[in-house]
């Protein structure tokens, strides 16, 4: 299983400490998912290139990610304009689009979009453990940061046993379908992922056990903050300000 | 079972947030430390049962599993779905940050109340009502989750009606099969490992 794939890189935005990365990405998310304007949306789009141009990732990857990631969008994409009251436009059948509803679902897609890019830009290009690090560091709730990296951790590890069990069946010719044997053979598969899971976290927590672990956790990542952070901080911050005040503020 | 960033209204969004945070922190105070590494490698078991693409016809489905993963983690179904879907938000940019809060209590409440509701009962000496109840487990929290997707749709705006009810209606095959092998999957595992289902009952 491959994590991190866009984490592996040099640009700027790589290199941001990931506090003031994490910082952005939410403040940018929320006015983005909320704003309707559309010079606020345009302005958001544009910095959403941006900041996918100064990560300098491949372009392709990006584009298929988004590609994945639009299936909801797609699907809303069937009902939306035939279902919000408005302006006729053209009729397929007994369905009638109207302008409104077009414009509706066009906006949801570039927000959507928007979002998802500075996502990529901003927290895929930072390892998952060290977002972790860089949130433990954001008061979020240490067990939660346990959780996750305890949970990053093992998934590789399963997702290895996963293969494991598949390859087993694969060897005595299993070839999934519609049937009760398949139903069956992936429920008693998914039982014994469970049970292999329950077992090594038996393991783990004795081996910790015997390690001293007595629920404290240490952050060993610490950040700080570079000039070049405390630049780009305040460069962004100034963007998400403005696309804050065109949404909400300048009048039309 | 993702809704995507920008499609929800901010009421929607403030909403599921909010409940999340109260499910999370239930589930964090339930949790005590020594607990972590185990909640932690379920919850990675079921991250990747939920990548098993599982064929129906000509096309194939991915398993959610809200309904086994409430029985085996009660409370703490909370921050591991949470956790479960923070990954597929920052690995995979499924779902998103602002979606987080309504996508997690989507598929976290159906799984809690499935431990309220089958907890005692899969385990029935009885195996016929074991089974039944096992499959009910395994429709309902599908059930339940797109019910709570439909409604968090429809409060955004009276145009995703008709989306929401198909939706609901396309998710109807997802419940039955996953009555189907949460059904299966607990036969199996009341025979080989009942422990694994009293991890939480017996621990209160």
């Amino acid at each position: 299983m491959h994590i991190d794939n866009f984490a592996s890189g040099d640009s700027l935005l790589h290199r941001l400490d990931p506090r003031v990365k994490i910082v952005i990405a939410l403040l940018f998310s929320v006015i983005v998912a909320v704003a309707d304007r559309p010079l606020c949306l345009a302005t958001a789009v544009c910095f959403s290139l941006a900041l996918l141009l100064l990560s300098s990732l491949s372009l392709r990857e990006v584009f298929l990610r988004l590609l994945a990631v639009n299936a909801f969008i797609f699907f809303l994409w069937l009902f939306l304009p035939f279902t919000y009251g408005g302006e006729k436009l053209f009729s397929i059948g007994p369905l009638t689009a109207t302008r409104e509803g077009i414009i509706y679902a066009l906006l949801i897609t570039v927000k959507s979009n928007t979002i998802v890019v500075a996502l990529i830009a901003l927290l895929a290009t930072t390892p998952i453990i060290t977002l972790g690090h860089a949130l433990g560091h954001l008061y979020v709730p240490s067990k939660l940061i346990h959780l996750l990296f305890f949970t990053v951790r093992y998934l590789q590890v399963l997702h290895l046993e996963y293969d494991r069990l598949r390859a087993a069946m694969r060897i005595r010719a299993f070839k999934p379908g519609t049937n009760l044997h398949t139903y069956r053979s992936l429920a008693y598969l998914i039982g014994m992922l469970l049970i292999k899971s329950f077992d090594r976290a038996d393991r783990i927590r004795k081996a910790m056990l015997c390690r001293g672990f007595h629920g404290e956790f240490y952050l060993l990542s610490h950040f700080e903050l570079q000039r070049i952070d405390v630049i780009m901080l305040l460069i962004m911050m100034l963007v998400v300000g403005g696309l804050a005040s065109l949404q909400w503020i300048i009048l039309k | 079972m993702h809704i995507s960033e920008g499609v929800l209204s901010p009421p929607v969004l403030v909403a599921g947030a909010a409940l999340t945070a109260v499910g999370v922190a239930m589930g964090l105070k339930k949790m005590d430390n020594e607990k972590i590494p185990q909640v932690a490698v379920l919850t990675a078991a079921f991250f990747v049962a939920s990548l098993i693409r599982v064929p129906v016809g000509p096309s194939a489905v991915h398993l959610v599993l809200n309904g086994l993963l409430g029985l085996v983690l009660g409370w703490a179904a909370f921050p591991a779905i949470l956790v479960g879907l923070a990954l597929q938000a920052l690995l995979f940019q499924f779902g998103g940050l602002t979606t987080l809060g309504v996508n997690t209590f989507i598929m976290a409440m159906p799984a809690i109340l499935c431990y309220y509701l089958f907890g005692r009962s899969i385990t029935s000496k009885n195996t016929g009502m074991a089974t039944a109840m096992a499959f009910s487990c395994g429709f309902l929290a599908i059930l339940l989750s797109s019910l709570l997707l439909a409604i968090s749709l429809i409060f955004t705006g009276e145009s995703f009606v008709q989306a929401a009810k198909v939706l609901v209606l396309a998710h109807l095959p997802v419940m039955l099969l996953e009555g189907l092998i949460v059904a299966l999957c607990l036969a199996f595992l009341t025979k080989v490992k009942p422990e694994l289902l009293g991890v939480t009952h017996a621990a209160g």
